[in-house]
């Protein structure tokens, strides 16, 4: 019998506050937690969850990895003992770039000052994978334990490859999910240069008006664990994820596909996966960067992998409210499907007014609106798309 | 070259670089082993930099692998630097 994958705990530290609680409550009211032109997470501070050793010894990604992983494991009654034995608990969490900020400093220092002034943390603090380690160690998990690298859609990388893990049997138990701390000259500057960035520092996605995605920065984790097994500890369940499907453009390093093909069928493996068709699905939670290459082809991918229920089903994106937070994008992303799902609500995707030929589906202006199915689960697409044409897509119900 | 210094000097620079990495100055004391007050090999080879920058007394892994105590360290440093 195939296993199946249930979301027991969330956590999430976003520019809309620290907690899964604030980014929905905010998102859902409209609230947008961009200031000056980014999504900084103002009121995370390390040392609410760190001892000075520790964050000394961790990067800002990694710090606000642990802070989400504290909070989702809580609620899943595995905050003080893992309800498993340790090697049949994972830890998978991705990342966009990793320990930037950390890097940029080692760098300034040995320009500065020579090798000798270089940091001997300074590997622990960049590495991709820091988080993931960070999260493992405080958690006492033994089993399957990496970083995932694939640009924005790493947090979606993630958690698919994490409910592979469990449906293969290898782990009843995956904390999983996506961090990222990359507001630094560096990363600013370069993504400013490709022209990638929003000059007028809003976020409005499929607006006509859009000029750009703004960078945001946080994490997101979930625990999922396998149906049988939670259901037989008495977990609570918040949600399923039901399917994963993941494609790559093989098309350009930064541009997507503009007619959106391999991101389409993404979505449609996604949802063949959760053995369900187009029709069941009540909300998309899209990608939708405010950049006019991915809204573009993303309406357009949304429209080959839906067919005529395109139109009908209510579109928004998170990143209208805190920012693009690359590899923690679709983690944070799917936190907010899996919560919206649960007050059957689609939140609205803030500043959208003016639509553009051909982005004519219904991106939810404006403000909130419940979704419906009776007393039925809600289904959901959560779409991640990454630089280098990397297409990750949950299905997910609550 | 190394000039010559005082274990006072020494100790005073050892607490505060240990501070400094995030150990609670209460619990330093000359006595103390290292693991008592969790200092690691991640730590020894920081603080390591702090004593060179400060004394311009080279430790190498090899040399604290076998340190126990914070004045096993202290001890050692004025060593090297004599």
């Amino acid at each position: 019998m195939t296993r199946r994958v249930v979301i027991t705990g969330v956590g999430a530290v976003t520019p809309l506050g620290v907690g899964s609680e604030p980014l929905i409550e905010r998102w859902s009211a409209g609230e947008c937690g961009i200031e000056d032109g980014a999504g900084r997470c103002r009121e995370f501070d390390p040392l609410d969850f760190l001892s000075k050793k520790e964050a000394r010894r961790t990067d800002r990604f990694t710090q606000m990895a642990i802070a989400a992983a504290r909070e989702a494991m809580a609620q899943a009654g595995a905050g003080e003992e893992l309800p498993y034995e340790a090697h049949r608990v994972g830890c998978v969490i991705g990342t966009g770039i990793g320990g930037l900020p950390s890097l940029e400093e080692q760098q300034r220092k040995l320009i500065e000052s020579g090798p000798k002034a270089v940091s001997p943390l300074a590997v622990p603090l960049m590495m991709g994978n820091a988080a993931s380690a960070a999260v493992a160690m405080r958690h006492d998990i033994h089993g399957h334990t990496y970083g995932v690298v694939s640009a924005c859609a790493a947090g979606a990388h993630a958690l698919g490859d994490a409910s592979r893990i469990i449906r293969a049997g290898d782990a009843d138990m995956v904390v999983a999910g996506g961090a990222e701390a990359a507001i630094t000259g560096v990363a600013t500057a370069a993504f400013a240069a490709m022209e990638a960035t929003s000059q007028s520092g809003i976020s409005r996605p499929f607006d006509a008006r859009r000029d750009g995605f703004v960078m945001g920065e946080g994490a997101g984790v979930l625990v999922l664990e396998d149906a049988g097994a939670a259901a037989a500890r008495g977990a609570e369940v918040l949600g399923e994820l039901l399917g994963y499907g993941a494609t790559c453009d093989g098309f350009h390093l930064t541009a997507p596909q503009p007619q959106g093909i391999e991101a389409a069928r993404a979505i449609g493996l996604a949802i063949a996966d959760a053995g369900l068709t187009a029709v069941d699905v009540d909300y998309v939670n899209a990608h939708g960067t405010s950049t006019p290459l991915n809204d573009r082809s993303e309406t357009m991918a949304l429209k080959l992998a839906l067919g005529e229920r395109a139109g009908d089903v209510p579109v928004s994106s998170t990143k209208s409210a805190i920012g693009h937070l690359l590899g923690a994008a679709g983690a944070v992303e799917a936190i907010a499907t899996v919560e919206a799902l649960r007050r059957r609500v689609a939140p609205p995707t803030i500043g959208w007014e003016e639509a553009e030929e051909g982005l004519d589906l219904d991106y939810v202006p404006d403000s909130a609106r419940p979704l419906e199915n009776g007393n039925g689960r809600l289904v959901a697409v959560s779409n991640s798309f990454g630089f280098g044409g990397h297409n990750a897509v949950l299905c997910l119900a609550a | 070259m190394a000039t010559k210094v005082s274990e006072e000097q020494v100790e005073q620079q050892i607490f505060d670089g240990l501070v400094e990495l995030g150990t609670e100055r209460a619990v330093l004391s000359r006595e103390a082993t290292l693991e008592s007050i969790d200092v690691d090999s991640l730590d020894l080879v920081e603080l390591a930099q702090i004593v060179e920058d400060e004394f311009g007394v080279e430790l190498r892994g090899d040399d604290v692998k076998d340190v126990r105590t914070v004045g096993e360290v202290i001890e050692l440093v004025v060593a090297k630097a004599e």
